[in-house]
């Protein structure tokens, strides 16, 4: 009403879509790494804000004011897969290392010890060792990988995961490691590595 | 003494907190005896050191440029604002 004459932010879905979509569909699908996932969840950032957008002040710029609201239905996402996965496998999670256990022997040395990936720096650049990475992400397990994404891809703290996702911090560097251990694992066999001459 | 698999967990965590001292110091240890642990940590350092290629990454990175929304998304998802948006309308009237 007389709030047309004040400086009130008009809601416009369709030129947000237009010029933030993109930039909002490649922030959830780093973190989610699933198209139909990352649709879902740009959709409902876009309904939110027109739900809201007289809680935009302005202020800040509307890329980053979307960007804020998208990062809170990713993890509200990523929070009901967590929740159902762990409920799964509530009992795997008390062990850290269940998952990978066949990897070592009884007194924990290794069985199948890790492989050489060569140089650091040139495996970093190396296209197909990042192919070969994003395959293994792909193949983990859906809340595993995306613990691992918001941890490591997005640079959330540990801290705030936990409490973002409501687990124990144990659990969520229980969640890490077997993410971690998973990938590598994976890309032991995947990656053939600085042509390593003594491999076993 | 630390056994190969939990060093493995140790390192994990060295990527998420602060170590202990003690944890600090039986690792070092370990990984000076240990050369299948020292390649497991490159390796963790690596997956660790791709993913922050990737968080720099977001905006300008060629290999992310490409992702993009479907046509077809997009026209779902604004079918949905467009009629989400008239009934906020609606309500906005009154």
């Amino acid at each position: 009403m007389a709030t047309d004459f004040e400086n009130v932010v008009r809601p416009e879905p369709g030129r947000w879509l237009q010029e933030h979509g993109d930039t909002l569909f490649r922030y959830a699908m780093q973190r989610l790494r699933d198209a139909a996932h990352a649709e879902d969840v740009v959709q409902d950032t876009l309904l939110a804000a027109l739900q809201s957008h007289s809680g935009y002040s302005g202020r800040a710029s509307e890329k980053t004011w979307l960007i804020g609201i998208l990062r809170h239905k990713i993890v509200d996402f990523i929070r009901i897969q967590v929740r159902e996965s762990t409920v799964d496998d509530i009992s795997a999670l008390s062990d850290a290392a269940l998952e990978h256990s066949d990897l070592f022997d009884g007194r924990g040395h290794w069985i199948r010890p890790p492989q050489d990936w060569g140089d650091p720096d040139r495996t970093l650049h190396n296209h197909e060792f990042i192919a070969a990475f994003e395959a293994c992400l792909e193949r983990l397990k859906p809340a595993l990988a995306q613990v691992f994404a918001l941890r490591e891809l997005a640079g959330h703290s540990n801290d705030d995961i936990c409490k973002e996702l409501g687990i124990s911090a144990t659990n969520c560097g229980v969640m890490l490691y077997r993410a971690r251990m998973g990938l590598r694992r994976c890309l032991d066999v995947r990656w053939p590595g600085g042509n390593s001459g003594e491999t076993r | 003494m630390l056994s190969c698999k939990d060093a493995s967990v140790i390192v994990s965590d060295s990527l998420d907190r602060k170590l202990s001292l003690h944890e600090r110091l039986s690792l070092k240890l370990h990984l000076m005896m240990c050369n299948a642990c020292q390649r497991m940590a490159g390796q963790m350092q690596i997956l660790h050191a791709v993913s922050l290629y990737y968080r720099t990454a977001t905006e300008e990175d060629s290999h992310l440029k490409q992702v993009t929304l479907s046509k077809e998304a997009s026209e779902r998802i604004l079918e949905r604002l467009q009629s989400a948006a008239d009934a906020g309308a609606d309500d906005d009237q009154v």
